[in-house]
């Protein structure tokens, strides 16, 4: 199977979204090594003909009527947030590092 | 009080002996939950079992189960029965059960100063049986670990032996029950996070089948692994809690519509339990005896295996031929599913946000800094068994081997076997920090437990003796559904141990955890760090 360098080891770190330190990355590095090479063990079995399990209970189709139902009060679900603005909850620009795309200009 | 009723003597009582004392108005329910937050407060310096202990709040959720056992003792005996078996009783919550307006921080940084803002279903269906709610127990972060040391909050002391683990993730949960702090409590099983606990702190704990109980309102780890299940001192008082809790909601869409049976609140007395062991039909899984277990463990397994042969039950040698690709698949699936739900602690909605800039310096320093260890080893491992190119090598190869080891106990329980019996745990409870320089070798403290979660099975694990002064637990493993079969094979090995010596015992070192000079459980952990 597969050994990750230190360069996967990035990669995987942002595509988690994980800002990790250097000496955090250089631990990783190892430590996921090992455990992936515990996982060689499973190429001894032949799975091509056995089909995946997801779901080991059998439940299938669970069905309701499609009703509007009470929900949370904005209040309630904003007051866990780091930052709201009136009924919203107020995040980082996320286009970007430019503030001014990240607004989306005003078209004139 | 009357002899029996002063506060050391009420808290070493089972739960439903706790309940006969508040129908017959021996005691309040607020006497019995003032003796308890005594216990656990006296306590919690050496054990750090409570993440949050609500003196307040649960006073006066005793002072409501009082003014309704005085109704029902007016309306005569009939209203009186009607109680649950758990009205009026203290029950402890993993730190991962949302009570509304309370904290759920799952054993985290990132979830520091979250507070609910609703009730789980089992907070409600304990609310509704009127169980009074102590507080919130310590836990592995996200409840990923075996020893409950990947807390953000420290470890918690295992009251048998304070510089041991008490297993985890559900430790804090575990060593409570153990340490007399509450009857009853609440844990989740994804690998073992409650049956290798209860077996290193002495007690029952129980991982319903998968669907059994809705998990709305509970921190998610593994979704297609997670259950939630009862801990207490028996097995009497751990199916009247499985009882309270579970049950079809239409807010987890994975529980079950399958009816709860009601002889969960009667389990049978010791001679109608041992008497039910004749003919049983008992696999003993040859796997399960691994490379690596304690002999003190094999020896106290195997004496209650004759024990229970002894009783007539029939015990046959049987395999589950794919066990030993059970921890690898499991170490697949779990970070895997782990690394999606955990994609939401993001700083946005809830927790504390870091870093300043734009949203992907947000998430990079909230979840950088937000996340423990153990918790960023387990995302980065289903991140990359995730990821283009590795999906098929991994998390797809890991469901079919998944597919393989359930067949293993299909084809068993399909030969009509009544349960498998097993060890919890390959050891006993060890030393804090023994683990933690080697992620692999924590791992294995759940290769007896997790095959059950890969099927979707119900286990138990039962208090079956000490080795080396420490608690050993029995497994039990059952068809889908039949927790009740399960807790009346304990009720039968209760019945048939009773005058063990080791039944009479009790933590060893709860004279050392009340005296308020014992070192805590990070002082402890530290120390020995610096002899190794």
């Amino acid at each position: 199977m597969a050994t990750l360098s230190r360069a996967d080891v990035e990669h995987v770190a942002h595509l988690a979204r994980l800002g990790l330190t250097d000496a955090e990355l250089g631990r990783l590095e190892g430590e996921l090594n090992h455990i992936l090479d515990q996982y060689a063990v499973l190429a001894r079995l032949d799975t091509d003909a056995i089909p995946p399990t997801a779901q080991t209970i059998e439940l299938e189709n669970i069905l309701r009527d499609d009703v509007v139902g009470p929900s949370l009060p904005v209040e309630a679900v904003l007051a866990n947030a780091a930052a709201t603005d009136g009924p919203f909850i107020a995040v980082p620009p996320i286009l970007g590092g430019d503030e001014g795309t990240a607004q989306g200009a005003e078209p004139g | 009080m009357t002899a029996g009723t002063e506060p050391h003597a009420l808290v070493r009582l089972a739960g439903h002996e706790q309940a006969a004392l508040l129908r017959t108005g021996v005691v309040s329910s607020r006497d019995l939950t003032g003796a308890h937050l005594d216990v656990a407060q006296r306590q919690n310096r050496a054990l750090n079992a409570w993440l949050k202990i609500d003196p307040e709040g649960a006073l006066a959720q005793a002072a409501n189960a009082d003014t309704v056992i005085a109704g029902a003792r007016a309306a005569g005996a009939t209203a009186l029965e009607a109680l649950h078996p758990l009205h009026g009783l203290p029950v402890a919550l993993k730190d991962l059960v949302s009570v509304k307006g309370g904290q759920a921080t799952s054993g985290s940084r990132i979830l520091e100063g979250y507070l609910a803002p609703y009730d789980a279903h089992i907070t409600e269906r304990l609310r509704t049986a009127g169980a009074v709610i102590l507080g919130k127990t310590n836990m592995d972060e996200f409840a990923m670990g075996s020893s409950t040391e990947h807390s953000a909050f420290g470890p918690t002391a295992n009251p048998w032996a304070l510089d041991r683990v008490p297993g985890g993730s559900s430790g804090g949960s575990s060593a409570a029950v153990a340490a007399f702090h509450a009857p009853f409590a609440i844990g989740t099983d994804t690998g073992g996070s409650i049956r290798q606990p209860a077996a290193l702190c002495g007690i029952v704990g129980l991982k319903p089948t998968y669907g059994r109980v809705s998990r709305y309102g509970i921190v998610a780890f593994a979704s297609s692994l997670d259950q939630i299940g009862p801990f207490a001192r028996n097995a009497r008082d751990a199916a009247a809690l499985l009882h309270a809790v579970a049950g079809r909601d239409d807010r987890d869409s994975n529980s079950a519509p399958v009816p709860v049976p009601d002889g969960l609140l009667r389990l049978p007395a010791d001679d109608e339990a041992a008497a039910a062991l004749r003919g049983k039909r008992l696999g003993l899984p040859r796997e399960y005896f691994v490379a690596g277990m304690e002999p003190g463990v094999e020896a106290r397994v195997r004496e209650a295996v004759a024990a229970l042969e002894a009783a007539g039950a029939i015990v046959e040698d049987v395999s589950l031929p794919h066990t030993e690709y059970g921890l690898a698949t499991y170490y697949i699936v779990a970070p895997a599913e782990a690394s999606a739900n955990l994609a939401r602690y993001d700083g946005i909605r809830y927790g504390p946000r870091l870093g300043d800039g734009d949203v992907m310096t947000t998430y990079l320093e909230t979840r950088g800094r937000g996340f423990g260890a153990e918790v960023k080893r387990r995302i980065m491992l289903g991140t990359y068994a995730l990821s283009a190119g590795y999906y098929d090598a991994y998390y797809l190869k890991a469901q079919k081997v998944r597919t393989l080891i359930k067949g293993d106990f299909d084809a068993l329980f399909g030969q009509g076997f009544d349960a498998l019996v097993a060890p919890t745990s390959p050891t006993v409870a060890f030393r804090l920090g023994e683990k933690m320089a080697d992620p692999v070798s924590m791992y294995l403290s759940d290769a007896c437990t997790l095959p059950a979660n890969m099927a979707g099975l119900p286990g138990v694990s039962i208090p079956c003796g000490l080795s080396e002064g420490l608690p050993v637990g029995l497994q039990l493993i059952g068809a889908p559904w039949s927790e009740l079969e399960l807790f009346r094979l304990a009720r039968g090995y209760e019945a048939i141990t009773a005058s063990a010596p080791w039944r009479a015992m009790e933590p060893t070192e709860l004279m050392l955890a009340d005296d308020p000079a014992t070192p805590t459980p990070v002082e402890r952990a530290a120390a020995l760090a610096g002899t190794h």
